[in-house]
């Protein structure tokens, strides 16, 4: 017999209700049950930062989450970043700073909390930032430019 | 990858918690930040009946300041400590250590009192806490305790917690002005398990050594303690290392953490 229990979440803006089995965890159910497949599940043991999302405002990893503990949060997936993550966007773009793009969402969700978090264009600080997340293509120093762009673009 | 079935329970209270998890028939493990138990339970490796969320209880979070100790709730989070300005000017060693712990988006949700409770014998906090001489209160449905952290981390995920008990509160000795205070780690990556940790403190010429990630647990090297409280030399206590029981784990033979415990402690006693 399978627990469930119903949840109400409220994931890029839209309230959704639905009753998830308690095991099922935070991404599985965000990509089966709501069809948002832009949140990536490599490693599901909190490893590789491609399942990396918003809950609440924090950056969290999805796969080490159970859906019914985001019983009335608030989440937002690459999906639902809109104009937030349009800088990013554009300069991950020119940069090259993807290839197969696994990794992206997860890389998207916490350069965004880096940056929005008032961080510098220091590549140090933002190799620490993102030394969660794995990217297997592009040896992440194309990453850190887009980042620094960013931030060099916003502050002058 | 996926956890086995399990009952989902969110208590509203401590007395609440407590009490599922003193019922027997439920086999019932606690949930805080899950970041080190989900991946345990995804693996297959862990497998509790009902598991015990702890997020709601707000008791068990917060860093206050009083009678000369830092107290830190069990359910507070590593990123609460990291923007905690409690913590930058009283318990400054965890300051230097927490940007180490892990990555970002794990400790947004990793919990100081889950990872006393796990005591992986890699994890820094045990460590931190032994250097720091902190103290760790314990609940149950029958009553408090207190442990001193040289009595609570006995062994390789083995603490003085007994069934049905929860962390609750980790008291740290404020700092005083003239405390010195050093960490150092070697890690593959930043953020990843260390292959080999110290943290040291300083109090009136008394030293407190502990490292993490050589042995089954964290553990004081007293010996080298001793050495440095007669005021004797780096070289001599690394050399009062040799005696430590020392284990290797997937990243390094025991002659491979033998050495490298020489280089961290050497380079934190350099920053001391
Ligand atoms: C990719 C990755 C890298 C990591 N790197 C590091 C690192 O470098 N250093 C490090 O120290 N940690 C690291 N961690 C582990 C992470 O910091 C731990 O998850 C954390 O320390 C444990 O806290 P938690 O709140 O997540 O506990 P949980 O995972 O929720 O629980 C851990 C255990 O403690 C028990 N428990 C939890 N709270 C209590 C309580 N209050 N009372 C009694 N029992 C309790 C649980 O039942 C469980 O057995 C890493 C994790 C990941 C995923
Ligand atoms: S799938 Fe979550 S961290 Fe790898
Ligand atoms: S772009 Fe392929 S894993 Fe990062």
């Amino acid at each position: 017999m399978t627990d469930t229990q119903t949840i109400s979440v409220t994931v890029n803006g839209e309230t959704a209700s639905a009753a998830v089995p308690v095991r099922q965890n935070l991404v599985d159910f965000l990509r089966n049950t709501l069809g948002l497949t832009g949140s990536h599940v490599g490693c599901e043991h909190g490893v590789c930062g491609a399942c990396t999302l918003e809950v609440d405002g924090a950056m969290v990893r999805g796969c080490l989450m159970l859906a019914v503990q985001a019983d009335g949060a608030k989440v937002t997936t690459i999906e639902g970043y809109g104009d937030r993550a349009a800088a990013l966007r554009a300069a991950f773009i020119d940069r090259n700073a993807l290839q197969c793009g696994y990794c992206t969402p997860g890389m998207l969700a916490s350069a965004l909390e880096y940056v929005e978090g008032g961080g510098g264009a220091d590549r140090a600080a933002i190799r620490e930032h993102l030394s969660g997340n794995y990217c297997r293509c592009t040896g992440y120093q194309s990453i850190v430019d887009a980042v620094c762009d960013v931030i060099e673009g916003e502050s002058s | 990858m996926k956890a086995a079935e399990f009952l989902y329970e969110r208590p509203a209270s401590v007395a609440e918690a407590l009490a599922l998890l003193a019922d027997e028939d439920r086999d019932a493990t606690p949930l805080a930040g899950g970041q080190s138990l989900m991946p345990m339970m995804n693996f297959r490796l862990a497998q509790p009946g009902t598991l015990v969320d702890l997020s709601a209880l707000e008791d068990l979070r917060g860093i206050t300041l009083s009678d000369g100790m830092v107290r830190i709730g069990a359910m507070t989070r590593y990123v609460e400590l990291v923007r905690s300005g409690v913590v930058a000017d009283h318990a400054p060693l965890l300051a230097m250590a927490l940007p180490h712990i892990a990555h970002a988006a794990v400790r947004n949700r990793g919990t100081i009192g889950g990872s006393v409770a796990l005591a992986d014998p890699a994890a820094e906090m045990p460590a931190l806490l032994l250097a720091l001489d902190a103290q760790i209160t314990v609940q149950s449905a029958e009553g408090t305790t207190t442990h001193g952290a040289t009595d609570f981390f006995l062994g390789m995920y083995e603490t003085a917690l007994e069934e049905g008990e929860l962390v609750s509160e980790i008291a740290i000795p404020v700092a005083a002005p003239t405390d010195r205070f050093a960490f150092y780690e070697l890690a593959r990556r930043h953020g990843d398990y260390a292959m080999a940790g110290v943290a040291v403190a300083r109090r009136d010429n008394a030293h407190r050594v502990a490292f993490f990630s050589i042995s089954d647990r964290a553990l004081r090297a007293f010996d080298a303690e001793e050495v440095l409280d007669k005021g004797g030399s780096v070289i001599d206590a690394v050399a009062a290392l040799a005696e430590l029981p020392y284990s290797g784990d997937l990243n390094a033979a025991i002659p491979t953490k033998k050495h490298l415990s020489g280089v961290v402690l050497t380079r934190a006693l350099e920053a001391l």
